[in-house]
Order: structure tokens, then C-alpha cells, then sequence
């Protein structure tokens, strides 16, 4: 099966690793991965921010780059949603809307394309620790991903699973959110991180670079010793 | 400005919130305990809470399109019974009618329940103003009136934001009461009080929940029975709704409340609710001689046909404020409006401009949490992004910089040369801030989030490289 990666700008420059385990892990259940060149960011800083029609161009972009794909899948739930959102934005475009339509329904989160697509549960992954797993909002309530990460993660050899208190609670990362109100986000991410540490667990993982990276972020400042992994790279560990 | 809250800038209010432990104790504790509550009581014998929310959104959005017929088949029926009916454009005229009534009565003791109409068009300083003695008696709104009139910090639970010692203060100081912070003793004690003002009260004066267009009823819910004794005792009643608050008839009504009590205290029905037609009949034993139904637009029509429209379908159950996790931490007063949390940051804008107001729609992570759980599935996160197009696009009211920056990123993002030569640079232009693998003291927009946060350092290699340069199928 051939699936076009939509890296994600941010897995592209700063999260190399969570990127390398997708398409490795796509690999290995078989199928074949291509990385358009063309793809830049999917537009959610700006469009969230207001600036609709300056993102508008980069939205363009991206339905271009991959309009040939048979299937786009990211590693982050909240730049798939993105995607799912063109549709909306485009409304009533007489060129733009149909082809958002197009991109939105061949669009997957990862987890979510391997167990409804590629129909596997099992990925084969062993993985030896203590494991808390932060469900993201876009992802969870808006793009509706709640079980597939939790399937696969329970198959998953060797991997000890605590649920993570306030589970629904937004960790405080809401895109320029995070610097806007760098104030409220604080206190928001804080009580994710005390949340976090109540579980005892060694890893934290998720399905979204960017909540990642702030959790991981602040819990690095305070010296906390909980690692933060992208659940690609726990599925990729065997 | 009558939503108005407080002096203080947005920043300065956010600042005071989050150093107020108290307040976030007590926030914190009743947000975990009403989302327990109300999940409980939208799953428990209900059917399918999906399909309550389609019914109930397809009641408000169909009362909306409708909403002159129902307005005018509501007066009508009011009338009818007897009652009379203003229609007030403004919040000026709302007060000048009430005014008129209360001097036309020589009235000088008022009892209220709580409304949160009445708090937006600024009655009690009015009645005050007209030598009245104004008492609330909801018993938040009662403590928050003894407390120097502390304004509401939630729109069902106003006093929210203060716990029992802080209530037994204000009860010790302004009532001389004695005994300990237990609820029900205090309780008790505003009940004594309270009770000797209803039966002197020349008026009373309540919010409405629900109108019924086809009989001209009123429906208030409550759970401290107050808003029966407010309608029951004085001979003068005047009842204030806000221009949308109708359903067709009864039948609407009961799923709302259904929906309402349910959803906003995790209650399948509040302890009271009462039910209102027109004024005393002969062989009524209780009941207001006369009534008056104050209708109130304050900006209302101008949200209708517009985009925000579907705002005007809230039924202020307070649950998108219970679940809202920057309501959280910060509390109602930050957002300087009577009406705080997610309802409020896309509301209090449309009532109160944005000159005032443009912080409200980013005070927000777009999480969802409040659009899932509203029961007439207002799309509240959608609609403050709305708000953020508008602020932009339309008032021009974004800080310059900004502006700048997202030009910019217009421009690099759509343009894939652009891109990629940009992102090419990343590690070498953040290098001087790198150290190990992070970033711990970042320039430009990186410097918010660094001072709370490490940030990663740029990949030595981007993802794209990686995936050309590799041989295929061999792991790196
Ligand atoms: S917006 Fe929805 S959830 Fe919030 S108060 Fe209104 S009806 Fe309730």
C-alpha cells in the first residue's frame, strides 16, 4: 500500500526522531512510503490565530503537494485535523473546496490509519516500561481518534500501562496559546506535569509531537525524570 | 459598561486569578466534581445524550429563526392574562421602564432572584439610585451582595470563587452571625434573613429560564426555592428576559430543563422549578397583582442573521464553564465580564466590543472541551476563532508585530523554495541558543515559551533529508 507522510512541519525540523519511527514503522507493516519535497506546513499557527487569508496559500499548498496520494498519513493528530478542517475553510470555493474534500477524506492520523486501514492491532512492538499516554484534544475531540492508540499500546509486549489523571484536560499547548498566554498555559501545563508524576510512570507517551513538546518541554525545566516518547517510537521499538 | 467587571487590564486580572489560591482550590474542586456529576446524569437513563443535544440545538435554532412570531405570540398571551409587556432595546430603556414602574408603586423594598439579565443591564445600582433597599436572594448572589457586591464569578454558581470560611467572614461581619462555616448553618441563617424581607418586599423581581410563547408562562429554576417566594409574596412582579430566552411551548420547555438542570449541576431535575401565567386570578391565594414582562434585545439583534448567531442558542447551563480548563486556572473574574468562561470570552465580546474585550477569544487553547459538552452543541471553539478572524481581519486590532510575523509566515509557508531554504537555516540561526540538545533562552516568540519551558534543538539532519539521503528500507 502506498502512503504519503505528511511529516508536519514542526516532526520535520525539531522532532526528527518521531518522523524516522513513523515511516519505519509504516515500512515494516508493509507499506510504501513516499515524502513529498513540497510540503511545507499545514497552515493551523496562522489560520488558529486569525490570519486566515495568509494561511489560506499555505493550505493551497499542501492540497496540491499531495493530490495524488492514495493515502496521507501524520504523526500528528492535530495537523490531520487540520486537513479535515480545509473542507470548512474552503466552503464555497468553486476550485478549492471539492479538492479540500478530497485531501480531508484520504487523510489519517497514524495510529488511526493502521488499526481502521491497515487493520492491524498488533504491530508486533515490545517495549519494556512503565507508561502513561496523554490523549490530545484535537485529536480526541476533534478529529474523534480515541481508541485506536489505546489498542495498539495495549499489544504492545512488555509495556505496563497507568492511565494518566485528568486524562481530558488540554496540557496548556494551544499553538501560539502557548506564548500569547504564556501565563495561563503555565499553570495549565504544571498541572499536567503533577498529574503526570502522580502515575510514577518512566514514559509519557502521545500522539502529538506538539503537546509533546510542551509537557516534555516544561517537565524537562523542572528536572523531572520522565521520558517523553511519540507513540510512532514506542510502536517502532522491538 | 454593565458586563463589566473590575478595573484592571486583562493581564493584571489573569495575574490576580492565578495568585488567588483560594479561589483556584475552590474553582478546581467544583469543576471535578460538577464533570462527575454531570456525566452521571447525561448517561443515566436518558437514552442517548447525542441524540438530546440534536433536539435540543434543533429547539433553540428553530425558537431563532422564528424568534419575531414567538416574541409577538408571547406578548400577546401576556397580555391576554393581563400582564404588560415592554420591549426594551437597550439597557437604558429596560431601567427606565422599571424605574417608572417602582416609582408609579412608591415602592421601596425590592427581592430578587437570581437573574443574570438583570446583572447585564445594571438594575440593583438603579433601584439603589431610587432609594430602594435591593435584596438578592439566591443565596450566591445574596453572599456576594453582603460582600460588598463581589460580582459573580460563574453564571449559575456566582459565588464560585469563595469557600465557607470566606462566607462565614462575610456573614460575621454584615449579619453579626456567630456559629461555625458549616453550609447548613449558614444557610439557615441567610434563610432567617431572607425570610423577613420576602414578606416586606413591595415588588419582586426575576430572571427567566424559559418563556412559553404559547401560553405566556414563565419557568425558573432553582434549587433553594427562592424564586417561588419572590414571585408568590410581593403584589408587584416584573420578570426581565433576554429577547431569545423562549420555546414554542411546554413540550420544549421540559426537554430543556431536562437538559438544563441536568447539564448545569448534574441534577435529572433541581429541586424547584417554577412555573408562572400571568398575574393573581380571583381564586388564586398567591401570587403578584400585577406583572410586568420586560423583554430585553442589548444588542441581541444584531448578533442574529450574523455569523455569531448561533451563540443566542445557550440556554446558560455553565457546563462549557465547568469543563473549561483556562477557566480553571484563572477564575471568572479574569475575564472582566459577568459572563465568564467559554460562554463569555464568544458573548461578552458581541455585548461589549472588542475594544474592550479582544483578549477574551484568545484567552483559549481551541481544546474543544466546551463545544462537546454543550447541550445545545453551540460551537464554542469554532466561534472564538471566529472572533480571532474578525479581530484580525475586519478591526485591524492585532499588534503590529504580529501582523509581520504572520505575513511572514504566509509567505514561507506557502512557498516550499522559501520553505525549505528557511528551514535549512533553522539549526544554524538557533544556534548560539542551543545548548546540548535544547534551548533553554530562545529569541523572538521563542522567548515566552522559554521562560517557562525547554525547547528542542532543530534536527541536525530535517526529516526530509533524512528520508532522501537514507537507503530505502535500511534503518538508520
Ligand atoms: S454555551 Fe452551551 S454549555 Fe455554555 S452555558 Fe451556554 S448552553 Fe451551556
Amino acid at each position: 500500500m502506498k502512503v504519503t507522510i505528511f511529516a508536519t512541519c514542526m516532526v520535520d525540523m525539531f522532532q526528527g526522531n518521531v518522523g524516522k519511527a513513523a515511516v519505519e514503522l509504516l515500512e515494516r507493516l508493509g507499506c510504501e512510503i513516499e515524502f513529498p519535497e513540497s510540503q511545507v506546513c499545514c497552515g493551523q499557527p496562522a489560520y488558529n490565530s486569525g490570519y486566515v487569508k495568509e494561511s489560506k496559500e499555505a493550505m493551497k499548498r499542501m492540497i496540491e503537494t499531495f493530490s495524488d496520494a492514495e493515502y496521507v498519513v501524520s504523526p500528528s493528530g492535530s495537523c490531520a485535523f487540520m486537513f479535515n478542517e480545509y473542507p470548512h475553510i474552503f466552503a464555497g470555493d468553486p476550485v478549492w473546496e471539492i479538492k479540500a474534500q478530497t485531501l480531508a477524506e484520504k487523510t489519517y492520523e497514524l495510529t488511526q490509519f493502521i488499526v481502521e486501514v491497515l487493520k492491524i492491532e498488533d504491530v508486533g512492538a515490545s517495549f519494556e516500561g512503565n507508561v502513561t499516554y496523554h490523549t490530545s484534544c484535537h485529536m480526541t475531540r476533534l478529529l474523534g481518534v480515541k481508541e485506536p492508540p489505546m489498542i495498539l499500546l495495549q499489544n504492545v509486549k512488555g509495556l505496563k500501562f497507568t492511565e494518566l489523571p485528568g486524562k481530558e484536560q488540554c496540557c496548556g499547548f494551544g499553538g501560539t496559546f502557548a506564548v500569547k498566554m504564556a501565563q495561563i498555559s503555565e499553570q495549565m501545563v504544571d498541572e499536567k506535569v503533577r498529574h503526570v508524576e502522580e502515575t510514577g510512570v518512566d514514559y509519557l507517551v502521545g500522539a502529538d509531537a506538539a503537546c509533546l513538546m510542551n509537557i516534555g518541554g516544561r517537565m524537562e525545566r523542572l528536572g523531572k525524570p520522565v521520558k517523553v516518547l511519540h507513540i510512532a517510537e514506542v510502536l517502532n521499538s522491538h | 459598561m454593565a458586563i463589566k467587571i473590575g478595573t484592571e487590564q486583562f493581564t493584571e486580572r489573569v495575574d490576580n486569578g492565578i495568585h488567588d489560591d483560594f479561589m483556584r482550590g475552590a474553582v478546581a474542586s467544583a469543576q471535578d466534581g460538577m464533570s462527575m456529576k454531570r456525566k452521571a446524569a447525561t448517561t443515566e437513563d436518558l437514552g442517548n445524550w447525542e441524540e438530546w443535544r440534536n433536539h435540543g440545538e434543533e429547539i433553540r435554532q428553530h425558537v431563532l429563526k422564528y424568534l419575531d412570531y414567538y416574541l409577538e405570540q408571547l406578548s400577546e398571551n401576556v397580555a391576554k392574562l393581563g400582564g404588560h409587556v415592554f420591549f426594551a432595546q437597550t439597557k437604558e430603556e429596560a431601567n427606565e421602564y422599571i424605574r417608572s414602574v417602582v416609582q408609579k408603586k412608591k415602592a421601596k423594598k425590592i427581592v430578587k432572584s437570581k437573574s443574570m439579565m438583570t446583572e447585564e443591564i445594571s438594575l440593583n445600582p438603579m433601584l439603589e439610585e431610587e432609594g430602594c433597599e435591593v435584596v438578592e436572594t439566591d443565596l450566591g448572589e445574596y453572599i456576594l451582595q453582603l460582600d460588598e457586591h463581589d460580582p459573580p464569578s460563574h453564571i449559575v454558581a456566582p459565588a464560585l470563587h469563595k469557600n465557607r470560611e470566606q462566607v462565614r467572614l462575610v456573614f460575621e461581619k454584615k449579619l453579626g452571625y456567630t456559629k461555625s462555616s458549616n453550609p447548613e448553618e449558614l444557610a439557615y441563617q441567610a434563610r432567617v434573613t431572607l425570610r423577613k424581607k420576602f414578606l416586606a418586599a413591595d415588588i419582586g423581581i426575576t430572571g427567566c429560564n424559559f418563556a412559553v410563547a404559547e401560553t405566556g408562562s414563565f419557568c425558573l429554576v432553582t434549587n433553594e426555592g427562592n424564586a417561588d417566594l419572590v414571585t408568590a409574596l410581593p403584589k408587584t412582579q416584573i420578570t426581565v428576559m433576554g429577547m431569545e430566552r423562549l420555546v414554542p411551548t411546554f413540550e420544549e420547555m421540559e426537554v430543556l430543563v431536562s437538559m438544563l438542570t441536568r447539564n448545569a449541576v448534574g441534577q435529572k431535575l433541581t429541586s424547584y422549578i417554577t412555573v408562572l401565567t400571568g398575574p393573581k386570578e380571583e381564586l388564586d391565594v398567591d401570587g403578584p397583582e400585577e406583572f410586568h414582562l420586560v423583554i430585553v434585545d442589548n444588542g441581541r439583534s444584531n448578533i442574529l442573521g450574523g455569523e455569531f448567531q448561533s451563540v443566542l442558542q445557550c440556554i446558560r447551563c455553565a457546563a462549557c464553564i465547568n469543563v473549561c480548563p483556562v477557566y480553571r486556572h484563572i477564575g471568572g473574574h479574569s475575564y472582566g465580564s459577568i459572563y465568564p468562561g467559554p460562554i463569555g470570552a464568544v458573548l461578552t465580546p458581541l455585548l461589549g466590543g472588542y475594544d474592550e474585550y479582544k483578549e477574551l477569544p484568545y484567552a483559549s487553547t481551541l481544546c474543544g472541551a466546551c463545544t462537546e459538552v454543550c447541550p445545545v452543541k453551540i460551537p464554542l471553539h469554532n466561534l472564538l476563532h471566529k472572533h480571532r478572524e474578525v479581530i484580525v481581519e475586519k478591526e485591524g486590532k492585532a499588534p503590529v508585530s504580529e501582523k509581520l510575523l504572520m505575513k511572514a509566515f504566509g509567505l514561507g509557508a506557502a512557498s516550499p523554495t522559501l520553505y525549505k531554504i528557511g528551514s535549512k537555516i533553522v539549526p544554524a540561526a538557533m544556534s548560539p541558543f542551543i545548548s546540548g540538545d535544547k534551548i533553554s533562552k530562545g529569541p523572538g516568540l521563542l522567548k515566552a515559551w522559554t521562560e517557562i519551558r525547554d525547547f528542542p534543538a532543530p534536527n541536525k539532519e530535517r526529516l526530509r533529508d533524512w528520508f532522501k539521503n537514507r537507503e530505502k528500507g535500511e534503518k538508520s
